[in-house]
């Protein structure tokens, strides 16, 4: 299961840094998303606003879906998917690898973004730092919510608008509590419940991804 | 024409459908070992349907069969799938990933030695290509890539859709020739095509279909 996890996971990022679709086209929309938000608040309020932490992880889920989308949409196309069933890959491994390659990419432009939070909404960078393991842990378990619910909407002719509707329910406890760590960061406040959250989260759904990826693949 | 071999395909009156449309309405047919059958009929017979029924691909909704030992109702699809090779007419690889990389990731899915690649390459004619990307090769060399991936894998069972599709004249002789030698090795393949095959020196079986039917043939 590891070596293949390692092998898809390989195989995603290298497509990603092929295409480079993540440098010039996902980081860029989400820097503008953040841009857009700062000028929202206006340049008086941005630094002082509480908005901040929220900001930053809506533009996150937003990017997150388009990203989300672009890593099943490699799977997706008919020749690929039938020669690659032949191959016979653990599902297991396929979920863990693709939840990884997605997990790497998000945190790439999770950083990304956190630098463009500090320099658009005028996020504190202590705090900002304070924040980061917190968001490191929050993107990986968005990446495998995010692949399970991939898979589960992969496919048919909605996959694009079905995706969004379907997963916020569950990305939503995940952004919330990534939401209130970060805030808690910022304005010194205690983490550790978020945490617990996030990480049962994470825990969870690797769990479950791995129990079902080969059911969501066959249906 | 059976040449007496141990039946790798046996089918009774098998149906699939698909979104309430049946896709094949009740095909029998037997397939002997280390032979080469020829699909022909129109555009939707159910030519490619039954391909993908032969390779664990497709769900059998009705009927029984078996391909390679494996029962297509009760059977584990998923072993059956990495005894099959299919070439499908979309393209059965990863646009981004040069041809090595590509065969790479087979080879290494299936966990077969890498160093094999090259010669697949070489064999193939793709030498001058084998960095290239997939989505930058012509109709005829992403043909040439997909039947690389299968000689890498040498399953018993070859599907191949179409597959001289956007092949020239030297390309086609070349894989009359390539099928000779496969067949010859004692695997099983059975191509779909408009018409019968060209080369007269391939002896193969033809099975017209129409309707999702098998309609008579020479075997």
């Amino acid at each position: 299961m590891i070596a293949t996890a390692l092998l898809v996971a390989a195989k995603d990022l290298r497509i990603e840094l092929r295409s480079r679709v993540l440098l010039w086209q996902v980081v860029p929309f989400g820097l503008m998303a953040l841009l857009l938000c700062g000028l929202a608040l206006g340049p008086a309020h941005a630094g002082n606003s509480s908005a901040g932490p929220g900001l930053y992880y809506l533009v996150i889920l937003l990017v997150a879906l388009l990203m989300i989308n672009r890593s099943q949409a490699i799977e997706r196309s008919p020749g690929t998917r039938s020669s690659v069933a032949t191959l016979g890959l653990d599902p297991a491994g396929v979920f863990l690898g693709k939840s990884l390659a997605l997990a790497v990419e998000l945190w790439v432009t999770g950083l990304l973004l956190l630098a463009g939070a500090v320099l658009v909404l005028h996020t504190a960078l202590h705090g900002a730092l304070v924040a980061l393991p917190s968001i490191v842990v929050t993107l990986g378990a968005l990446a495998g919510a995010g692949t399970l619910y991939g898979a589960l909407t992969a496919g048919g002719d909605t996959t694009v608008t079905l995706l969004p509707m379907l997963a916020l329910p569950a990305f939503a406890p995940l952004l919330i509590a990534g939401e209130r760590s970060f805030s808690d960061a910022l304005h010194g406040g205690g983490l550790w419940q978020w945490w617990v959250i996030v990480v049962v989260a994470l825990v969870a759904y690797l769990g479950v991804g791995i129990l079902l990826y080969g059911v969501l693949e066959e249906s | 024409m059976t040449n007496g071999a141990s039946p790798v395909v046996v089918l009774s009156g098998a149906v699939v459908v698909s979104s309430g449309f049946p896709l094949l309405s009740g095909v029998d047919l037997v397939v002997a070992a280390g032979t080469l059958s020829v699909l022909t009929g129109a555009n939707g017979a159910g030519k490619t349907s039954l391909l993908r029924l032969l390779g664990g691909l497709a769900a059998l909704t009705s009927g029984s069969g078996t391909v390679a030992g494996v029962d297509l109702r009760e059977g584990d699809l998923r072993q059956l799938r990495r005894r099959v090779g299919w070439l499908g007419h979309e393209g059965s690889f990863y646009d981004d990933l040069s041809v090595r990389e590509n065969l790479t990731f087979a080879a290494r899915a299936l966990g077969r030695p890498i160093d094999g690649v090259e010669s697949v390459v070489s064999r193939m004619g793709l030498e001058a290509r084998i960095d290239t990307p997939a989505k930058q090769l012509s109709a005829g060399q992403r043909r040439r890539l997909g039947l690389a991936w299968l000689l890498l894998r040498r399953p018993e069972l070859w599907l191949l859709d179409e597959p001289y599709a956007s092949l020239d004249d030297e390309g086609r002789t070349f894989f009359d020739a390539l099928l000779g030698d496969v067949v010859a090795s004692g695997a099983t393949v059975v191509v779909s095509a408009h018409d019968r095959l060209r080369s007269d020196a391939l002896v193969a079986r033809t099975i017209p279909m129409a309707g999702g039917r098998v309609v008579g043939g020479d075997g």
